[in-house]
């Protein structure tokens, strides 16, 4: 149980596609536990990618139950090998990083996804998402991919042109 | 936050008729000086391009309108200094934003940000276009800020706006992970 560094942009690592969780043992689970205290003091954070914390594994959170608003979600997430099977519509959205401090941008997203990963124990789960929480979960699995909300920013006059589905 | 006047970070305006090449030139002469830029707001505002630069000069050069003369008569810009205690790391995050829309007519922008800023809104960045054909304007303005007072009183303030202009209020619920 500890709160890790946050790994800070531009660091290499935010910028690396990670591998895949092969063992659901007990290393496992007590890097999530660490992950879990990394994004509860994480200032607003809803979700962290272990990346953040320099693990290049594909393991995140998506906790949408932390919202400054309440919407539409699965509770709080542990992610193991997450993928995304479904998307549906799209919409423009700011978003921030805990590995980008001092910053917010605009950026596409889909508005709902179909989500299939494994939970710590190794068992295979599927989620549909809507909204703030597909948002939060697109921006996350990015991070295993080695993708930033940077790459991904479009202008704020983009916000005129918000459409749904 | 702390105010740092010491900081020596100046905030610049140029203005000048658009064409190519203001940017890189300007930020070519800083640089050559050995300037640092901070952060920058620049465009096209009616056909003129519009530049407003936080500039940090190196301690052995003190006149940035000095600096800035050549370029300043190439492409016939109006040079402005200012020091006012800028500094970087300080963005405040939005929770709110406005879209207003309708045909133009005197007093838009007046009606909407009286009726906000007595709902306690705070801005952080407008923008505004008249566009529409010269017969029929329409004026199209965005606003993000953070609701001081809450979201509802934005909501009731907005409500008694006159129903010719269109205005959208919703909030900014920014993803951060």
């Amino acid at each position: 149980m500890a709160v890790r560094d946050i790994v800070l942009y531009p660091d290499e690592r935010l910028k690396t596609p990670c591998e895949p969780v092969e063992t659901f043992d007990a290393e496992l689970r007590d890097f999530v536990e660490d992950l879990l205290d990394t994004c509860a003091v994480g200032p607003g954070a809803v979700g962290i990618a272990a990346p953040q914390v320099g693990l290049l594994k594909r393991v995140c959170i998506v906790d949408a139950t932390r919202a400054r608003r309440p919407v539409p979600n699965h509770g709080r997430l542990v992610l193991v090998n997450p993928e995304i099977t479904a998307w549906d519509g799209f919409a423009v959205g700011r978003e921030g990083c805990l590995s980008v401090p001092d910053y917010t941008g605009n950026v596409i997203r889909a508005e709902k996804i179909r989500l299939a990963a494994f939970d710590l124990e190794g068992k295979p789960c599927e989620f549909e998402m809507e909204g703030y929480e597909a948002r939060i979960a697109q921006h996350e699995l990015d991070h295993l991919d080695g993708v930033l909300f940077l790459d991904r920013l479009v202008s704020r006059s983009a916000d005129l042109f918000r459409r749904k589905g | 936050m702390t105010e740092n006047t010491q900081n020596g970070w100046k905030l610049l305006t140029l203005v000048g008729p658009d064409r190519a090449g203001i940017v890189a030139e300007v930020s070519r002469v800083l640089y050559g000086a050995g300037a640092e830029l901070g952060e920058a707001s620049m465009m096209r505002l009616g056909g003129v391009f519009t530049i407003m630069l936080m500039v940090r000069l190196p301690e052995n050069v003190a006149d940035l309108k000095g600096l800035l003369e050549s370029v300043r008569n190439e492409f016939k810009l109006r040079v402005h200094v200012d020091e006012v205690g800028a500094g970087l790391h300080r963005h405040v995050d939005p929770d709110v934003r406005i879209t207003v829309h309708g045909a133009d007519r005197a007093g838009i922008v007046a009606e909407v940000t009286g009726a906000l800023a007595r709902a306690g809104l705070n801005i952080l960045d407008l923008r505004s276009d008249v566009a529409g054909s010269r017969e029929q304007p329409i004026y199209i303005m965005t606003i993000e800020g953070v609701a001081q007072q809450g979201y509802e009183a934005l909501e009731s303030a907005l409500a008694g706006l006159p129903k010719d202009i269109r205005v959208t209020l919703s909030p900014v619920d920014i993803v951060r992970g």
